[in-house]
Order: structure tokens, then C-alpha cells, then sequence
């Protein structure tokens, strides 16, 4: 019995792992799509409209990929992951690149084998309470029931949170984001915790908004972006630097709309970057010359995907903070593209 | 035979097919070595593609800091303790789940499958409903279902605030039901509950002694005592007459609101109570339809014997019938009770931390050990289900009739 029950585990990893570790690239321009994970639903971040399309700020990171390498925003698969399931994901193959809101870590980037690409953006978590509640800061939240989605870095940083502050509380876990929103709407748990960003995004989704409110205070740093697993650098590098390609984009005024208007500008990074010069910088990753063009023509820089998600225009409305180029007194800075 | 010689035949190895002597043999040593080189590939394959990965098999992270809080805790544990312990509080939720199921599971299962035999129409049809009703719709949407009504039927605990609350207590203000759970009452062990303790140890010991004798003075004298009464009696009187003795060493502490949540008192969440009344509700179908077949196999002329030696018809199913329906009753309830045990791991759809929820949700999660935490917790079932088999088996050796 023990040897069988060994046998149907190994079974399933053998079957599953057989993936190769390198030429993802190659892999996927002979396939004609990337394989995408995103979250199974996270307002601003990951959905789908009323079409029936993917849209939101990391779906939009993974047409811009598509685009650098097919010129062609909708050639990406996209796969919904839960939280507790998406490292296996990626690690077994399903997907070859997660852009699913996840937190960039230690532990995460070395032990689970796994390289993060950079930060898109960079949120914090908070708590969500109903306002007739009567509660004003997360300090006064000391015995409260929490509801709290398992398998991610909230659960840890809420622990040591109300450990620092002497408070006690009763977590209540739910398995996704609408699931804590059932429960916090029916009253079964006082608050619901999870990154500030998804609980804005969350609250204007709510029948009355305007019931609910997010306390000011953020208890942790989240930087989220997207992550590929260990053992492609190639492909580490072209993810890496569409992300950088868009922050720098926004940086030098490039638009969707204007890009066109770049071709005989002054600025050699421009040129370097759109392809439009002499050199042919993209070759060094194995990507078309015009890559990073047509992922900006098609996707737009930086600031109009998180306008186009996650501003004033999709309803949402965060705001831009420390999400900003660092022109604009914001933390997101781009090494040069040379 | 052994005037008839046998002619002594030289081996050839055309035998081992063509020879119905050795022919099984050669077909299980064949499909042995095909089995070993699946089993070796696969072994070899899953190692080969792990360090590929870079992932090594390792169980060194049972030992380092959870940093997670649990809810439900039996034994104390903090996010301070290692992941190896919150593992252990998992599998005591799973094990608490597990035995309160198939508890309820069989009660409820003896007596619907003894009503759904009822002469009585309408209690025989309701009883049908419920069985077909239970075991014809998965178990996990009963467990989903009940967690929704008790969440959303029930008061928040703000509702119990102020001088006219929306809703009050039940049960002389001692157990206040909300969305998050049920709060009752707690025993508060004072001076002297330890004598309390002692004597109720004793008293159970009398009974057993009582009742030895009571059979005794039956099969030698035909003499009947009324055993129920006089077994309950030697139950209560002593403890609770001690109990007044000592002063009531042995207070109630009663659940009040504070805060968001209420203090005090024993805190039994929904998603447990949920989990555990579907997890009971669905297992006790399957239970009564095997009382009921163990019932119908019993020959109608038992029951008619029965009666015509003047028995009473409680006394018929209890003293006849029932004893002998539990040969044919007590084997199949092994994998109602190992089915009750597995499905506990659908805990994890209502929250309730159970062994699948700590070492195989957010442990898992948490370290990336998907293959050490799988094989722990397929070994943790494993040796669960042969631990009940085994002592299920032990009691069903003593119901089979001896020496057949």
C-alpha cells in the first residue's frame, strides 16, 4: 500500500514536469500565443467584459508581451488562477509567465525557484470595514473577525501585524476574493483584509460603495508583478524589459496615439527602443527589431494602461501615488535602455 | 493415487507457457517485472524532472515558523509555532470532524433506516425523501448550503448590542447563536470538581458491574431488573448529589458580547458546524439504506416467533432482529465511516482548517512543497482509514456468529 500510494504521487509529478527548462521563446513562437496566468477575478487587475474579453492592468502586461513578439496583442492564452494553485502553474509549464498580482518575496524568488520581473505596481495591504461600524483605523480593530483569502502574504503580514500591536483576532479563511465578499457582506466577519489596490477595486463594485471604506492605514509592502520560473534568463529578460519598455515610454511621452511621431526625433533611446534606428537592440534577446514598437502601439505605455484599468476612467480610481514615473515624483524608474 | 505412477517429465522451457502448472506462474513473474519497470521509470522520471526544477524532496520546513493563525485550535498553537505543529492542529480538527460525523451519522442513520420499514405511509415516505434527497446530491453542496443558511440566516452579533437588541440569546440567556457560530456556556473546574470527577469514574464502573449482574440473575433465576432506570440512576444520583455536597464546585461560565465578538464560553463556528451536520446528514442515507437491507435480511419468521413467545415489537427489533441485522450491517459501515473521514477534506470550501486546510492549503502555499505536503497528507489519510478499518473489523469479529 505505501509503495503504491508513492507511486501514484510520482506518477503525476512524472507526467506533469516533463517541460523544458529553456527556449520558451522558441516554444512560443512556434505555438502562436503566450501562455498567461491571471487571477480568477480581480477588479482593475484581471476580468473579462462585457464581450467576453480579458481585460485589466496584468492582462494588458501580457498583450504587451504578446505584442513585442507577434505584433499581435491577442495572440495570449490566458489561464484564471487561484492563489493557491498559480506557483505550480507556472512551475509544471501551464503557463509560461504569471501576471497575477503576486508579491514579490524572498522566499518566493529563491526557494519556490522562481524570478520576478519587476514591480508594476506597488500596493499595500489594507482593511475594508463597513462605515457603520464606526471604526476609523485598523488599531481599533482588536478582537474583530477577519476575513482573510488563504495561501497569500496577507495572512502572514495580518499575523504579525496584530502581534506588533498587542491585538488579538479571529481570521476567517475564504478560498477567493468573491468568497471574502459574501462573507464580509453577510456580516460573518468584521473586516476584510487583502491588498489596498483589489479593495478599491472591490468597494466600487459594491451595491451602495459608499457604505464600506478603506482604512487609511497599509500594514505591508506588496509589490506585485509579474514572474517566470527559473532556468530561462532569455526569456526572464524579454519579460523584464517590455515591463521596463512601457515604464520608460511613459517616461519619454510616447503614447499609443504619437508613437508614429517619434521616427525621426533627436533622442537615440527612442530610436533604440522603437527600432527605428540603425541598431538592432532586440536581437540581442532574439525578439523582432520592432518589438517594443508595437507592444506600445498596441497596449499603450505604462501610464495609459493604468489609466485605462485602474484610473479615473475605469471608475476605480487610485490614484496614481507612488505608482508614477519618478519624473513625476513617483518611485517607478526604468534602467536605460541601452 | 499412488498406485498410479506418475511419469517423471524432464523441464522444458516450452512448459511455462503451454503448461498449465507453471503458466500462472510465468504470467505474474512477467507482469511483476512489467510493474517494477513502470514503477522504476516513473520513480526515476518524477526525480530526474524535480531536479530540473531545482525542487529537492525535503521535510525540513515541519520545523521552521508557521507564521499563520488558525482558528480552530484543540492543542495551543500560535504563528509562532512551526508548520509541523500547525499540521497537528489539522489533523485533530480533521480527527474532531471525523468522529462527531460518524457519531451523529450512525444515530441518525439506525433510526431513519428502522422508520423508512415503518408500517406508518407517510413516515415510511418521508423517510425515502430524506435518504434520496441526502445521498443523491453531492455532499459538498450540502456543505456549501448549510454554511450559506447559517451565515446568512443568523444575527450578526451586533444584533445581540443594546438595551433592545434585535435578537437575544436562546435558552435562558445561555447560548447565543450568530452568522459567525454558536457561543455556549463553559464548565468552570472549581475546588473539589476533582472528587466530582472521581465518583462519576466510579459510578460508570458500578453500572458495568450492575448490569453483569442483572444478566447473571436472568440466566440463572429467569428474574428481570428494570436495567435502563436502575443504570440511569447510579449514572446521575451520586455526582449529582455530591455536587450539592461539595457547594457546587463546578460553575458555568456564560458567552457575553464584547467588543465585535462575544467572550467566553465554548465558540463553535459555523464552518464547523456545517461541515459536520452535511458531512452526518449525507453519510447517515447511505447508513440507513444498509440498516434497512440488514433489517430486510433477516427472515420474517424471527419476527413471528418473536411475537408468538409474547415479545413487544421494541422488543422484537431489539432483541432479535437488530442483533442479528448487525452481521449484515457492520461491514459495509466501515466505508460509510472511511467516506465520512475523506470527505472531511472538502473542509476547505467553508474554511474550516482541517488537516487539508493547514498542512495542505496554506502551509503548502506558504513553502512550495506541494509533493512533501501531498504525501503527508495521503499518508495521514492512509493510515486514518486502516486504523478504523482495523478496529471496526475487530468488532465485527465479535457479531459473526462463532465458528463458522
Amino acid at each position: 500500500m505505501k509503495k503504491s500510494l508513492f507511486l501514484s504521487v510520482a506518477a503525476i509529478v512524472g507526467f506533469t514536469a516533463g517541460v523544458a527548462a529553456a527556449g520558451t521563446l522558441d516554444d512560443t513562437m512556434a505555438r502562436g500565443h503566450v501562455k498567461c496566468g491571471v487571477s480568477t477575478g480581480s477588479p482593475g487587475f484581471s476580468g473579462v467584459d462585457d464581450s467576453g474579453k480579458n481585460v485589466g492592468f496584468d492582462v494588458d502586461y501580457c498583450r504587451a508581451l504578446a505584442a513585442a513578439i507577434f505584433n499581435d496583442p491577442m495572440a495570449v492564452k490566458f489561464t484564471p488562477l487561484s492563489s493557491s494553485v498559480r506557483f505550480t502553474a507556472l512551475a509544471s509549464g501551464e503557463v509560461d509567465i504569471l501576471a497575477r498580482n503576486t508579491t514579490w518575496t524572498y522566499s518566493r524568488d529563491t526557494d519556490l525557484k522562481q524570478t520576478f520581473l519587476g514591480v508594476t505596481y506597488y500596493d499595500g495591504q489594507g482593511f475594508m470595514v463597513k462605515t457603520a461600524l464606526g471604526v476609523s483605523s485598523t488599531l481599533e480593530l482588536d478582537g474583530a473577525t477577519i476575513c482573510i483569502q488563504v495561501g497569500t502574504t496577507t495572512e502572514l503580514n495580518l499575523a504579525d501585524y496584530f502581534k506588533a500591536n498587542g491585538m488579538s483576532y479571529e481570521p476567517l479563511p475564504t478560498s477567493d476574493n468573491s468568497e471574502s465578499k459574501q462573507q464580509y457582506l453577510a456580516g460573518a466577519c468584521d473586516a476584510y483584509t487583502t491588498d489596498a489596490s483589489a479593495l478599491h477595486g472591490t468597494r466600487i463594485n459594491m451595491e451602495v460603495p459608499g457604505d464600506h471604506m478603506v482604512l487609511p492605514e497599509i500594514v505591508s509592502k506588496e509589490p506585485l508583478g509579474p514572474l517566470v520560473r527559473h532556468g530561462d534568463d532569455q526569456w526572464a529578460d524579454i519579460g523584464r524589459w517590455v515591463l521596463n519598455a512601457l515604464v520608460i515610454a511613459e517616461e519619454k511621452g510616447i503614447t499609443a496615439g504619437n508613437i508614429d511621431s517619434f521616427a525621426d526625433t533627436k533622442d537615440a533611446e527612442i530610436h533604440r527602443l522603437l527600432g527605428t534606428g540603425d541598431d538592432d537592440m532586440m536581437a540581442m534577446m532574439g525578439m523582432p527589431k520592432a518589438g517594443m514598437y508595437n507592444a506600445i502601439k498596441h497596449v499603450g505605455n505604462y501610464g495609459e494602461i493604468f489609466e485605462r484599468n485602474l484610473g479615473a476612467s475605469s471608475g476605480i480610481n487610485i490614484e496614481r501615488g507612488v505608482n508614477n514615473s519618478w519624473t513625476n515624483g513617483g518611485i517607478l524608474y526604468s534602467p536605460p535602455f541601452r | 493415487m499412488s498406485s498410479v505412477k506418475v511419469p517423471v517429465e524432464k523441464f522444458r522451457l516450452g512448459m511455462l507457457l503451454g503448461d498449465t502448472r507453471y503458466r500462472s506462474t510465468t504470467v505474474q513473474v512477467i507482469a511483476f517485472i512489467i510493474f517494477v519497470t513502470v514503477a522504476f521509470w516513473l520513480v526515476d522520471n518524477t526525480i530526474k524532472n524535480l531536479a530540473l526544477l531545482g525542487k529537492d524532496v525535503d521535510f525540513s520546513y515541519l520545523w521552521m515558523r508557521a507564521g499563520y493563525d488558525i482558528n480552530q485550535r484543540l492543542i495551543p498553537y500560535t504563528n509562532d509555532s512551526t508548520h509541523g505543529r500547525a499540521a497537528l492542529v489539522g489533523i485533530l480538527n480533521t480527527l474532531l470532524v471525523a468522529f462527531i460525523g460518524c457519531i451523529i451519522a450512525t444515530v441518525l442513520g439506525v433510526f431513519v433506516g428502522i422508520l423508512r420499514l415503518s408500517k406508518n405511509w407517510i413516515v415510511a415516505k418521508l423517510m425515502s425523501v430524506y435518504i434520496e434527497g441526502f445521498r443523491n446530491i453531492p455532499v459538498l453542496l450540502w456543505i456549501v448550503m448549510i454554511f450559506a443558511l447559517l451565515t446568512e440566516f443568523t444575527p450578526a452579533p451586533k444584533a445581540f448590542r443594546g438595551a433592545d437588541p434585535e435578537a437575544s440569546m436562546v435558552l435562558f440567556q445561555s447560548i447565543a447563536i450568530t452568522n459567525r457560530g454558536a457561543y455556549f456556556p463553559s464548565p468552570v473546574w472549581g475546588d473539589g470538581s476533582m472528587y466530582l470527577l472521581i465518583i462519576f469514574v466510579i459510578s460508570l464502573v458500578a453500572i458495568l458491574f450492575f448490569r453483569r449482574y442483572a444478566r447473571n440473575l436472568q440466566e440463572e433465576t429467569g428474574k428481570s431488573l428494570p436495567k435502563f432506570w436502575i443504570s440511569l440512576g447510579i449514572f446521575f444520583i451520586p455526582t449529582i448529589v455530591l455536587y450539592f455536597i461539595l457547594g457546587s464546585p463546578v460553575t458555568l461560565e456564560y458567552p457575553y458580547l464584547k467588543g465585535f465578538n462575544f467572550k467566553d464560553g465554548i465558540y463553535v463556528r459555523n464552518s464547523f458546524i456545517a461541515l459536520t451536520l452535511a458531512l452526518s446528514l449525507y453519510t447517515s442515507a447511505f447508513i440507513a439504506e444498509i440498516v434497512r437491507s440488514g433489517i430486510l435480511a433477516i427472515s420474517k419468521g424471527q419476527t413471528e416467533a418473536a411475537s408468538s413467545l409474547g415479545l413487544r415489537p421494541g422488543r422484537i427489533m431489539n432483541l432479535i432482529i437488530l442483533p442479528q441485522a448487525l452481521r449484515v450491517i457492520v461491514p459495509p459501515m466501515i466505508s460509510n465511516y472511511l467516506n465520512l473521514t475523506k470527505n472531511s477534506s472538502l473542509a476547505i470550501a467553508v474554511g474550516y482548517m482541517d488537516v487539508r486546510g493547514t498542512l495542505g492549503g496554506i502551509t503548502l502555499n506558504q513553502t512550495g512543497r506541494e509533493l512533501e505536503s501531498m504525501l503527508l497528507l495521503m499518508g495521514f489519510y492512509l493510515c486514518v482509514s486502516l486504523i478504523v478499518s482495523a478496529i471496526i473489523n475487530y468488532f465485527n469479529r465479535s457479531f459473526q456468529i462463532k465458528g463458522l
